[in-house]
C-alpha cells in the first residue's frame, strides 16, 4: 500500500482551555477532492490552520507524504486564505500577487523575467484568470480574486491545494465556476484538493470524499456513507434528519 | 528664470546640503511610505512622529544635535508599539492614543525648559517644523548612512512585506515570521520618520511619508512602480520647495524667508489633489455573465467588490 499524501490521525485542538476538535483521523491520496463540511463555528478553519502548520494540536500528528511537517515538505500544500484584506487602490496587480506564490516568502525582490512571466500566465491560464491580470487585486470581485489566489497557489506546483472557505460570499455563477477549476485541477492535474465549505451542494458532483465536523468530532469517507440520518446523529449528539430532494442533501435539526 | 533661481542659489552651502538631504529624505519616506500605506500602518507612522517630537526636544534641551534625538525616541516608540501589539491593524487604539498625548506633553516641557535655560525661541519651531537650511554639515553623513540603512531594509523584505500584506496567514503558512518582518519594518519607518522630521519637522514629518505614496498608488499598479513614483513625488516636492523657501527671501515680509515645510506640504497635498484629476476606471474586461449576476440576490456580499462602486 502506498502512503497517503496527507494522514491526519487522532487531531486534537485545544483553544483558551476549551476543547475544539478531538480525534480527527482522515487521510487523502493524489488527485482526491476532499470537502470538510460543517456548520459555522464547528472547527474546519482550525482543521486547516493545524494542517498548515500555524496551530499546534493538542494531540495527534498530522503527515505529509509520511513524515511531520517541517519546512521542506511545505511547499507540498498551496494554501488558499479565506480572503483578501486588500484595499481597492493598492498596487498589487493579480499578476504581482501570483508572483508572490513563486518566492513571496524569500528575501530581496523578485526581478522581472521573461521565465517569470510565463510561469505566472500559466498558472494564471490555468484558472481561467489571463483577463484581469494586469488589474489591481482589490478592483477584483470575489470570485475573481478567488482565482487569482488558486493561481498564487498553483504557481509553487504543491500537491494538496487546502482552500478555506473559498466558495463563501460567491454569487451562485462564480461558485460554480470555482467548483468547476478545482474539479479539473484534481482530475487532470492529480492535484489533491481540500476544501473547507458550510454547505456541501455546490460540491456534490466533484468531491470524492467528505470531512463531516459538529460538536467537536469529525466523520470521514465517501459522502454517500458519511451523510446518512443515523451517521451525522451520532456526530452532533442530538437528532438530524439528511434529507434528499432533486440531487441537494440538507440536513436539518430534528427534535 | 531669474525669478525661479534667485542669484546665489546653488553657490549656498546651506542651500546644497538641503538639496542633498532632502533627497535622501524624500526617497527613503517615499519608498518606505508605501510599505506604509499597503500594511495600513499610516497610524503607527504617526505615532512615531509625535515621540520623535518629544526626542528632538529632549535632545534640544541636553544639546545634542536633534537628529540623535528623533531616532533614539522613534526606535524606542516602534519597540513599544510593538509590544503592545500595534501590528494588529487598529491594535489598541486607545493605548496608543494616551501614550501619544503624553508624548507630546513632555515635549512641550523640554522645549519650554529649553528655550528658558539658552533663549533661542526658534527651537521649538525647529523640533516641530524642521530647519533643513542649518543642519549641521557633519551630521549629512549620519543622515545619509541612516537612510541608506532603513532602504536597504525594506528592499531585502520587500517581497516578504507584499505577501504579508496580501495575507499574514498565507506569509505564515510560507514559514514566514511574521512578527520578526513587522519588528524590521517599523524600525525601517522609525529611521525614515527620523530623517523626514529633520527636513521638514517632526509634526510634519507624516506629510512626506504618506503624501507622495496616497499620491503613487493613485497613479500606478505594480508595487514598483508605485515606490518609484513616490520616491518622485517626494523628491520634487522637497526639491521644488527648497528653491520656493530660497526665493521667499525676497517676498513680503522683505528680509524673511518663509519656512520650508509650508512649501513642501502645500506641495505634496497639491501633487494628491491633481492625482485626483486622472479619471479611474476599472480596468478589467468583464465577461457578459458578470453583469447579470449583479443584479442577482447572491451578490453584493462584504467581498464582492465591484470597480465601478470606488470610483
Amino acid at each position: 500500500m502506498t502512503t497517503p499524501l496527507l494522514t491526519l490521525d487522532g487531531i486534537g485542538v485545544r483553544l483558551g482551555g476549551r476543547q475544539v476538535l478531538s480525534d480527527v483521523s482522515f487521510s487523502l491520496e493524489k488527485g482526491e477532492f476532499t470537502g470538510i463540511i460543517g456548520p459555522n463555528g464547528a472547527g474546519k478553519t482550525t482543521l486547516l490552520r493545524v494542517i498548515l502548520g500555524l496551530l499546534e494540536p493538542s494531540g495527534g500528528r498530522v503527515l505529509v507524504d509520511g513524515t511531520p511537517l517541517h519546512n521542506k515538505n511545505k511547499s507540498a500544500i498551496g494554501y488558499v486564505p479565506q480572503k483578501l484584506v486588500i484595499d481597492p487602490d493598492m498596487p498589487l496587480r493579480a499578476r504581482d500577487v501570483v508572483s508572490l506564490g513563486l518566492d513571496g516568502h524569500k528575501l530581496g525582490f523578485g526581478w522581472p523575467s521573461r521565465q517569470r512571466r510565463e510561469l505566472v500566465d500559466e498558472a494564471l491560464a490555468s484558472v481561467g484568470a489571463q483577463r484581469y491580470a494586469e488589474a489591481r487585486v482589490g478592483e477584483l470581485s470575489g470570485g475573481e480574486q478567488q482565482r487569482v489566489l488558486i493561481a498564487h497557489a498553483l504557481i509553487s506546483r504543491p500537491k494538496l491545494l487546502l482552500l478555506d472557505e473559498p466558495l463563501a460570499n460567491l454569487d451562485l455563477r462564480s461558485e460554480q465556476e470555482i467548483v468547476a477549476v478545482l474539479g479539473k485541477l484534481a482530475r487532470e492535474q492529480e492535484i489533491a484538493v481540500l476544501l473547507s465549505a458550510h454547505d456541501m451542494n455546490p460540491l456534490l458532483g466533484v468531491m470524492d470524499r467528505i470531512v463531516y465536523v459538529a460538536n467537536g468530532h469529525a466523520a470521514a469517507g465517501p459522502t454517500d456513507e458519511v451523510v446518512t440520518s443515523a451517521g451525522l446523529t451520532e456526530l452532533y449528539g442530538h437528532h438530524v434528519d439528511v434529507v434528499r430532494v432533486h440531487d441537494r442533501v440538507l440536513v436539518v435539526a430534528g427534535d | 528664470m531669474h525669478y525661479l533661481f534667485e542669484p546665489g542659489l546653488f553657490s549656498s552651502g546651506p542651500v546644497r546640503t538641503a538639496l542633498l538631504v532632502g533627497a535622501i529624505v524624500a526617497v527613503t519616506s517615499g519608498v518606505i511610505g508605501v510599505f506604509t500605506v499597503l500594511r495600513g500602518q499610516s497610524f503607527a507612522g504617526h505615532s512615531l512622529a509625535d515621540i520623535a517630537t518629544t526626542g528632538g526636544s529632549g535632545a534640544f534641551l541636553v544639546g545634542i544635535n536633534q537628529f540623535w534625538g528623533f531616532l533614539v525616541a522613534g526606535v524606542a516608540a516602534a519597540a513599544v508599539m510593538e509590544a503592545i501589539g500595534v501590528q494588529r491593524r487598529r491594535g489598541r487604539d486607545v493605548a496608543t492614543g494616551v501614550v501619544l498625548g503624553g508624548a507630546l506633553g513632555l515635549a512641550a516641557l523640554f522645549l519650554y525648559l529649553g528655550t528658558l535655560r539658552t533663549a533661542t525661541t526658534g527651537a521649538s519651531f525647529t523640533v516641530l517644523f524642521g530647519s533643513i537650511f542649518v543642519i549641521n554639515p557633519d551630521t549629512v553623513p549620519a543622515l545619509i548612512a541612516s537612510g541608506a540603512v532603513a532602504l536597504v531594509v525594506v528592499a531585502v523584505l520587500a517581497r516578504v512585506l507584499l505577501l504579508t500584506s496580501v495575507s499574514p496567514d498565507l506569509a505564515r503558512a510560507r514559514g514566514v515570521n511574521v512578527r520578526l518582518v513587522g519588528i524590521l519594518y517599523l524600525a525601517a519607518l522609525a529611521v525614515s520618520v527620523s530623517l523626514a522630521a529633520v527636513a521638514i519637522g517632526a509634526v510634519l514629518s507624516t506629510a512626506l511619508l504618506i503624501g507622495p505614496s496616497a499620491t503613487a498608488l493613485r497613479l500606478t499598479k505594480s508595487p514598483a512602480r508605485a515606490m518609484a513614483a513616490s520616491a518622485l513625488v517626494g523628491l520634487v516636492a522637497t526639491w521644488v520647495g527648497i528653491v520656493l523657501a530660497y526665493d521667499s527671501y525676497y517676498w513680503p515680509p522683505h528680509g524673511h524667508t518663509w519656512p520650508v515645510s509650508f512649501f513642501v506640504v502645500v506641495l505634496v497635498l497639491a501633487c494628491y489633489l491633481l492625482s485626483y484629476l486622472r479619471p479611474r476606471r476599472r480596468q478589467v474586461p468583464r465577461s457578459p455573465h458578470e453583469d447579470e449576476a449583479e443584479c442577482g440576490p447572491t451578490t453584493g456580499g462584504p467581498e464582492t467588490r465591484l470597480g465601478a462602486a470606488h470610483v
